[in-house]
């Protein structure tokens, strides 16, 4: 079973905040999910090993060269907020 | 009580590959903020790294050096929390599987080797960069994407200076592999401690703090000696260790507790679905093998056998692998090892350790270094000379045979001359003299200064001995 604390927990921790309201429906839809997931778990999959992919792709590289990047301006397009060459951010550090 | 620390080191190594671990963009160190980026390494929606083929490469390479267990099947991790030098809310990393577990790392103490065990090395990529203004911090990408080797040991180090020791052994290896320059300053490796203390009796380890923060060489076992210091008083006292992380403040020199309201760190792992799994067989690791290139281990041992240096001494020329091979050709055009071994000490290292140089910054080629030896060896020139011409062989880069040529520096070694000149001295210090013959035999060293005087430091320093106790006696 899944608390309302830890809805919250997991909320603070994806930096959503959430009304009560929101918590109490999200306690329960959580829930609701956790336990298909249960069921899931009854099957028998001994032997078989967990997929992470769909695909079974391997070993997919690039080599070590360089290409162009974003200009500047292209780069910082999507900010909220920039100044100069650099994206602003408020100061997190104490 | 006797107490003991016991301490494990995670180092980051900043690999230096051309381009980023998941995407094309530069790794070039310095250039203006924000101009390496791409929409893979700014995480914008929709886009799908691609793992770097020599990231692969440059962690087998260290997995292989360091005796470790290749993994067969590794993948890569999110590891997730909010920081702004983080784009995309989460770091790829490697997680329950990384691509190299175990080995050692020995290192050299006065009492002997220790082997240093690894728990694992895995890949991941740097955070970009924050500069903190008074109410904003301005955010530079350029490193973000940048591919790290985190090597994690065991607790095995018990001192400040161990861990040091340990930490140059890393910077020597991945400098040998070719896989980071491991300059600590310039934040290419960085460093964070595990440290705990315990009685010596006791087996059980004591409560660990973390401290971060540690940017350069010399400040890793200041901040070590610090923290044991007082985790030993705190106990001593009859209090209790706190298990947490402390920044280590370089300009107080203390390490200070870290307190956010934020809780402990919970990264929530999960495989990273937008990279495939990473298999690497036998014949992939094997081939790594074979072009591994000559360690600094075997090559002080070899430096030992070869040029028949002390174990001290390999070990300083072998320290770096542009070292090495300086000294290796300077001993190909010259033959007296001993010599060049005592000149590498006394002088050249003298004047790179004094300019702050690299030896890569040097212009004099190996080959000079041997010449000036040469003319030493043949006594052309003598040892004091040799000094003021390697001199300025340093500032010039000239030869030192034109040095020595147009400043007509050739030793004296004709005896009638030198004869001509001991007469001199004798006959001008008859006073001293008069010392040396009523038994104070050490004013010699004058009476030969001023021989040298005279001379411009050029006669033979044997032959003027040998004169001036003739005309002594
Ligand atoms: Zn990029």
């Amino acid at each position: 079973m899944i608390s309302k604390d830890e809805v919250k927990k997991v909320a603070y921790l994806s930096r959503i905040s959430l009304k009560e309201d929101e918590v109490d429906r999200f306690t329960e839809q959580f829930n609701n999910i956790l336990d298909y997931m249960n069921k899931l778990n009854q099957l028998d999959v001994k032997g078989i090993d967990p997929a992470f992919h769909v695909v079974e792709f391997n070993n997919v590289f690039r080599d070590d060269k360089v290409k162009a990047s974003l200009i500047l301006n292209e780069a910082l397009k999507n900010a909220p907020k920039k100044e100069g060459a650099f994206f602003k951010v408020p100061r997190i550090i104490k | 009580m006797e107490f003991e620390s016991v301490i494990g080191l995670e180092v980051h190594a900043q690999l230096s590959t051309k381009t980023k671990i998941f995407c094309s963009c530069s790794t070039e160190f310095g250039d203006s903020p924000n101009t390496h980026t791409c929409p893979v390494c700014l995480g914008m929606p929709g886009v799908l790294p691609v793992l770097n083929k020599e990231v692969v490469e440059f962690a087998l390479r260290f997995g292989i050096a360091a005796h470790s267990k290749i993994s067969k099947f590794s993948r890569f991790a999110r590891k997730n929390y909010f920081y702004p030098d983080l784009p995309k809310g989460y770091q790829v990393s490697q997680y329950e599987l990384p691509i190299v577990e175990g080995g050692f790392i020995e290192i050299d103490l006065p009492e002997g080797k220790k082997k240093i065990g690894l728990v694992r090395a895995h890949m991941e990529e740097d955070a970009g960069k924050l500069i903190h203004q008074r109410d904003v911090s301005f955010v530079d990408f350029n490193r973000a994407g940048v591919p790290l080797l985190e090597i994690v040991s065991e607790p095995d180090l018990r001192t400040p200076e161990e861990a040091g020791e340990y930490l140059r052994k890393i910077r020597t290896l991945v400098r040998y592999l070719k896989i980071s320059n491991g300059n600590m300053e310039e934040g290419s490796m960085r460093c964070d401690a595990n440290v705990s203390v315990r009685e010596k009796a006791e087996e059980k380890l004591g409560t660990k703090v973390e401290i971060k923060n540690i940017n350069s060489f010399k400040h890793v076992e200041k901040a070590l000696v610090y923290e044991i210091r007082r985790q030993i008083a705190l106990v001593q006292n009859g209090g209790q260790i706190v298990q947490e992380t402390r920044l280590w403040d370089e300009k107080e020199n203390i390490t200070r507790s870290m307190r956010s309201k934020e809780e402990a760190y919970e990264y929530r792992y999960f495989p990273e679905p937008d990279l495939v799994p990473l298999l690497i067989d036998e014949k992939w690791a094997e081939r790594v093998k074979t072009d591994m290139p000559e360690l600094a281990d075997e090559k002080e041992k070899r430096f030992v056998k070869d040029y028949k240096l002390s174990p001290e001494k390999a070990s300083i020329f072998t320290e770096s692998n542009e070292l090495a091979d300086y000294f290796e050709n300077i001993c190909k055009a010259f033959h007296g090892y001993k010599q060049i071994a005592n000149w590498m000490l006394s002088e050249f290292l003298a004047y790179l350790n004094k300019e702050g140089k690299e030896i890569g910054d040097v212009d004099m080629k190996p080959r000079q270094v041997a010449e000036l030896l040469k003319l030493v060896d043949e006594g052309t020139i003598s040892g004091k000379i040799a000094k003021s011409v390697f001199a300025e062989m340093w500032e010039t880069n000239k030869s030192a045979g034109d040095i020595v040529q147009k400043k007509g520096l050739v030793q004296i070694k004709d005896e009638n001359k030198i004869t001509e000149i001991v007469c001199r001295v004798v006959e001008e210090n008859p006073d001293v003299v008069d010392k040396y013959k009523k038994g104070k035999k050490n004013v010699m060293g004058f009476l030969a200064g001023q021989v040298m005087k005279y001379t411009k430091g050029k006669a033979n320093p044997q032959l003027v001995n040998k004169i001036l106790l003739e005309k002594l006696r």
